[in-house]
């Protein structure tokens, strides 16, 4: 009869304990933000997919179309074409284009990139109703190309 | 397990009144991802548990002997994605000794750092997780807040939330900045107060206490033969512990203990965890205090060529040990890589803990082995 008395106050002391827990959580500031109403500061060195750095007097893209991205790709996500725009130097992409559907989101095309074309987007928020725009996002979107009076002409 | 094919599944004999099979998973919440296992019960009582395994098989071994060194790196996360710097440190350590790399001070340094950080993480969502499968619903929501500081610190620096690719070989790939390290330290502080309320809340709770003592007893002589190692090991009253009885990094220079507890129940199993957590932070708050300053990142070359021959090299992650063999013939692509995982010795103990056990004992007892199915897949 003791034990049993004393069980019951062990349990009901353990009762009061627990919500005492929960009741001074319930007083203290709510952890949890409403998306989309408000957003999680995103932070700076955030992955999110790649994509090209502008140069930012040409317009241009500043890859090279060296392929050192392609190589260090783990996933063979990445698909470049190059080829030397009339006059130019350097070799400058005609395709740049981004698997994100096998992307791991590792960063090793960023880092092995020799002139920091690449960069990650700070969009999180990707969702679509099939698969295939995301299988080949064209990066060279928005960005001017050497190639484009000629890619007319065609 | 391990049993013969005549004690196969497939082949059980015709079942008697009240008993029947039970299939448990691959999609159940309480095997924590694609594990399935087999359960011939008696009423509510376990005769045999038959752990079926591969639905998360990825091939990560053939994997790595089709690539370079640098780009196995984010596969390791993917094999314990709750300790992914655990795996990305024992990779470029074995490769790191394979070629001979340095590794600077304070690279050392971020890396127990943030290791130890991904411990806390990957202890609390335990914590949650195991819980849940008790029934406890609110110690899960504490450990989920708690746990999401450490993934905005660690955010700020990796760059990812859960499956980090941070490590490099012959460094990190960056460096952490003051406001980092003046995060880290007010999260040491929170957590301190802080882990008072979950004693409170969970370990004094006399509930909690009746579902986990004396349930799912390793004994002393089981631990070495079942392949055991990590918290279930040292649960067992084994005072192993890879930081400490084979050091890597900078672990020799710290102070700190391995807790261990005798019982071998799953409250022994708890506390082990629990304990480490305050362990865990015991080292942060010293690495934090000895930080040194320089470079993050030695010079390697772009393309690794070890020389051949082979290396092992062994760390300590949440589960327990985590051994990675790789042997080189000299090209960019390693010839054979092997990884020993912890969850797999501790998940092969769980057929003969779980035998005579009631249902609900035995999904308390395979929650408290801690497993990552992936892990034990790969």
């Amino acid at each position: 009869m003791n034990n049993y008395l004393k069980e019951i106050f062990n349990g009901l002391k353990s009762l009061v304990i627990g919500l005492k827990v929960t009741m001074t959580t319930m007083l203290t500031k709510s952890t949890t933000i409403e998306w989309p109403r408000e957003a999680a500061p995103i932070p700076e060195r955030f992955r999110g997919h790649i994509m090209l750095r502008k140069n930012e007097e040409t317009g241009l893209s500043k890859c090279i179309a060296c392929g050192s991205c392609v190589r260090a790709c783990p996933s063979n996500c990445i698909q470049v074409k190059g080829a030397k725009p009339e006059g130019a130097k350097k070799k400058a992409p005609i395709l740049f284009q981004l698997d994100f559907t096998k992307c791991s989101l590792c960063g090793l095309c960023v880092e092995s990139c020799p002139v920091d074309a690449i960069t990650f987007s700070r969009n999180y928020a990707l969702a679509g109703p099939s698969s295939e725009p995301f299988a080949t996002m064209n990066l060279l979107a928005g960005l001017a190309s050497p190639f484009r009076e000629e890619s007319n002409e065609l | 397990m391990f049993d013969s094919q005549e004690n196969s599944t497939y082949q059980l004999e015709p079942v008697e009144d009240n008993q029947f099979v039970l299939n448990l998973g691959p999609q159940h919440p309480g095997t924590h991802g694609v594990l399935r296992v087999i359960l011939h019960m008696d009423g509510e009582y376990i005769l045999t548990a038959d752990p079926v395994l591969g639905y998360g098989h990825r091939m990560q071994e053939k994997i790595a002997e089709n690539m370079p060194y640098t780009q196995i790196l984010p596969y390791m996360a993917r094999m314990d994605y709750l300790a992914a710097l655990s795996f990305n440190q024992a990779w470029v350590c074995v490769v790191e000794k394979m070629c001979g790399y340095e590794v600077p001070r304070r690279a050392e340094y971020i890396r127990v750092l943030t290791t130890e950080l991904n411990r806390i993480s990957s202890h609390y969502l335990w914590f949650g997780a195991f819980l849940l499968d008790l029934g406890a619903f609110t110690p899960f929501l504490h450990a989920f807040a708690d746990r999401e500081m450490i993934l905005d610190l660690l955010e700020e620096v990796t760059g990812s939330r859960l499956t980090y690719c941070y490590f490099r070989f012959g460094g990190v790939s960056s460096d952490v900045d003051d406001s980092f390290l003046q995060g880290v330290q007010d999260f040491v502080e929170h957590m301190r107060s802080h882990l008072k309320t979950y004693h409170e809340l969970v370990t004094g709770n006399v509930i909690f206490q009746m579902r986990t003592k004396d349930v799912g007893v390793i004994l002393p002589f089981d631990t070495w033969g079942y392949g055991l190692s990590g918290p279930v090991l040292r649960g067992s009253g084994e005072k192993y512990d890879v930081r400490i009885s084979e050091p890597y990094s900078i672990y020799p220079e710290l102070d700190f203990e391995i807790p261990v507890e005798r019982d071998g129940d799953c409250l022994a199993r708890y506390m082990v965890r629990m304990r480490e957590v305050e362990e865990s932070l015991n080292i942060i708050q010293q690495t934090l205090d000895k930080m040194p300053d320089g470079p993050v990142r030695s010079k390697v070359p772009k393309i690794i060529k070890p020389p051949a021959g082979e290396a092992c090299m062994a760390v300590e992650t949440p589960r327990g040990e985590l051994m990675i063999h790789v042997v080189s013939d000299g090209t960019k692509v390693p010839y054979r890589v092997r990884y020993r995982v912890p969850s797999f010795g501790n998940l092969s103990v769980f057929s003969r803990l779980a035998k005579g056990q009631l249902l609900a004992d035995a999904l308390a007892v395979l929650g408290s082995l801690d497993l990552v199915i992936p892990e034990v897949d790969r």
